[in-house]
């Protein structure tokens, strides 16, 4: 399109840009570092295009308006980082357990508590899964650049209205603050996915029930299906339910309906994994750093590859174990003390080694660490032999 | 001795009484209601039916919202558009789904824990903004559905599962919070006072504006039990009738007879801009640059 104007912009604008373009008409939020980026946007932006823009006394309000308002119809979101997100646990259960759909975007901060707070971490990824209490679905998205938080914010919609559920979108506050190029795509060049509403009549209607397949139509309110929604176990018709068989299915039901359709959601880059002797395992920003590595090693004649998950949960168990059936070793870089290398661990079940570099003093990892670890020098950060080199590594990586 | 043509008089002026029909606002197979025999909250129930009724407000533009707690039940019972979600948050969905379609009457109900303790910073906010909602605060000053412990509204020296010594907590004053936090319309009736208490959740709901009844009922299985009240009736008449003074009434008595006693009817009324609207305006005005 002509009008598609390369642009310069930050991660957390292009997280707002994206939601804009998937249709998101309501945003409510508390302010807090690294994400406050995308409130301020939203406050500017949502009003002129008649879209709603609340300022919430805390996080938990802001979750809990977010899914009051897609409740009434609209496609919601909120942008938190590390304490909000803490705080924002038990409505995300809610929106699981209730089939809400709604965005909720957490710039990875350093934890735990306070933390520091302006400094990059990947330590909530686990957090992203099970934070909230029971057994839930969860559907995390963990874009890598600028475009592409544009791109998975849509999908984050996306995905969120065609399951019925919240879907989280984590990028770290390197990615959330860098300024890369994007385009923004022109109305229609990306598929927006619309809520699925009931066609039946208003006295037939109930809102969990899956007979026309595993994710039932969801009406708003106010448009006459007066329908009861609870964050109590329920039957088809929402209302509570101490049915032990009811509720088991339930529980079923719910995990299921992401489980089953699992290779939609998932979504990998590889990058030169066909012959690829060493895998990386790297989502977010580590996995920047894992590309240049990729590229330095292959140079010097190691064959590594990158398998990067942009959805990491469901976790891509399919292709992490193909992966690790072909590698001799997975390396998994993260910033955190490890966390996803478990998952690595668990899937690729002593087909092959598994080992992890983690990073928690707030610096990326830098390619040379991954480099060191796969070439036998330690997993350490390393002693960079002249700033320049360093320097010079870095820029590469971040163009791509 | 009267005459059979006096007999008959009255009788023939007298209109035939036509009994509330509450069957379209109570949705089928939902009753009975899990509250415990001599419970405060269904007199509340029937006069928060009778006053929405009395608005002629449509049963698909009404969206009742609720925490959780016994009185956070009510939604699953009542034919609108019912939300009920986690404790202390039910104004926070109320905010979000209020913003997404103003045309909805929201209606809260929630009780003093949910409402005074764990979503107290969401009360007092929602005060502040003052969006056209009617929360109606079920106190019994205490903590029912877990069986009963202290709430924000225990008064000093009574008993409860974690007070058991006599609570040494000062209480909230639902009404003067409210009032402080912005409300535009603060009122409060009692279970037992049930015409006056319909009349005044009627005007609350008329009111625009964030709209606050604090109404007083009973919880006879656990508050009335600790504190010695033989029956649901005593507590009623003790705490509801003895323990208030209506506003009117309140005019004629000296301070040391008001000691104690809480006022009923409304409190306290003004016409603060209501949120909605003015947020309405000032999309009108950014698209108009
Ligand atoms: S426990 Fe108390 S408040 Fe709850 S239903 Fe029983 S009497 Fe009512």
């Amino acid at each position: 399109m002509a009008n598609n104007k390369k642009r310069f912009m930050q991660g957390n604008e292009a997280c707002t840009e994206g939601a804009l373009y998937a249709g998101c008409r309501f945003y409510a939020g508390y302010p807090i570092t690294p994400s406050t980026e995308v409130m301020e946007i939203c406050a500017a932006r949502l009003p002129k295009m008649g879209g709603v823009f609340i300022q919430m006394e805390d996080e938990i309000a802001s979750i809990c308006a977010i899914a009051g308002a897609a409740l009434g119809g609209l496609k919601s979101m909120t942008a938190t980082s590390g304490p909000g997100f803490s705080l924002m646990q038990e409505g995300l259960g809610f929106a699981c357990m209730a089939e809400v759909p709604c965005v909720v975007v957490n710039v990875m901060r350093s934890g735990p508590s306070t933390g520091f707070p302006t400094g990059p971490s990947q330590s909530d990824v686990m957090q992203a899964k099970w934070g909230t209490h029971g057994d839930h679905p969860a559907i995390v998205l963990t874009p890598a650049s600028v475009e592409e938080i544009f791109h998975e914010t849509v999908r984050a919609f996306n995905l969120s209205e065609l399951y019925r559920t919240p879907v989280i979108i984590l990028y770290d506050e390197i990615i959330g603050h860098m300024r890369e190029a994007i385009t923004i795509p022109g109305p229609g060049e990306v598929e927006i996915v619309e809520r699925r509403v009931p066609s039946c009549a208003p006295s037939e209607y109930k809102p969990y029930d899956v007979q026309g397949g595993e994710i039932a139509p969801l009406a708003s309110y106010g448009e006459g299906y007066r329908f009861h929604v609870t964050g109590l176990y329920h039957a088809a018709d929402g209302f509570p339910t101490n049915n032990t068989k009811l509720i088991e299915e339930a529980c079923h039901r719910l995990l299921r309906k992401i489980d089953d359709n699992k290779e939609r959601i998932w979504k990998n880059e590889e990058y030169y994994l066909e012959d690829a002797e060493i895998g990386i395992f790297a989502y977010g920003v580590s996995a920047r750093s894992a590309k240049f590595a990729v590229r330095e090693l292959r140079k010097k004649g190691i064959k590594a590859g990158l398998l990067r998950p942009l959805t990491i949960w469901p976790f891509p168990d399919r292709a992490v174990e193909e992966m690790a059936g072909r590698v001799k070793a997975i390396v998994v870089p993260e910033m955190n003390m490890g966390q996803i290398v478990y998952e690595v661990e668990r899937v690729a079940h002593g087909k092959c080694e598994v080992k992890g570099i983690f990073r928690v003093d707030t610096e990326p990892i830098r390619p040379a660490q991954i480099m060191d670890c796969i070439t036998g020098n330690g997993s350490k950060p390393p002693a960079p032999n002249s700033k320049m080199a360093e320097m010079m590594v870095e820029r590469d990586m971040l163009d791509g | 001795m009267s005459t059979p043509a006096e007999d008959v008089k009255p009788l023939a002026k007298k209109k035939k009484k036509v009994p509330f029909n509450y069957s379209p606002y109570v949705r089928g197979g939902k009753l009975p209601h899990i509250w415990c025999p001599g419970c405060g909250h269904g007199i509340v129930l029937k006069c928060l039916l009778r006053a929405l009724h009395t608005t002629e407000i449509s049963k698909d533009d009404i969206a009742m919202v609720s925490g959780i707690g016994c009185s956070s039940r009510t939604p699953g019972y009542v034919d609108f558009n019912t939300l009920h979600t986690l404790h202390g948050r039910a104004l926070a969905y109320a905010t979000g789904l209020k913003m997404a379609k103003p045309k909805l009457k929201v209606i809260v109900t929630t009780g003093d824990g949910d409402a005074l303790a764990i979503g107290g910073n969401h009360f007092i906010h929602a005060c502040r903004r003052n969006l056209d909602m009617t929360i109606l605060v079920y106190n019994n000053s205490i903590y029912g559905m877990t069986s009963g412990q202290s709430s924000p509204t225990t008064p000093q020296g009574k008993i409860s599962t974690t007070g058991r010594y006599g609570n040494i907590e000062p209480t909230f004053d639902t009404c003067s919070l409210a009032q402080a936090a912005g409300a535009t319309f603060v009122a409060r009736g009692t279970a037992y006072h049930f015409q006056e208490l319909e009349k005044v959740i009627f005007e609350a709901m008329m009111h625009k504006g964030t709209s606050v009844v604090d109404v007083i009922d009973a919880c006879p299985t656990y508050y009335g039990r600790f504190n010695k009240y033989k029956t649901p009736t005593e507590m009623m008449e003790k705490i509801e009738k003895e323990g208030t003074v209506s506003v009117k009434q309140a005019d004629k008595l000296l301070p040391e007879e008001l000691q104690g006693k809480l006022l009923r009817g409304v409190l306290y009324k003004s016409d603060r801009p209501e949120y909605c609207e003015e947020y309405n305006k000032l999309v009108i005005a950014v698209q108009a640059k």
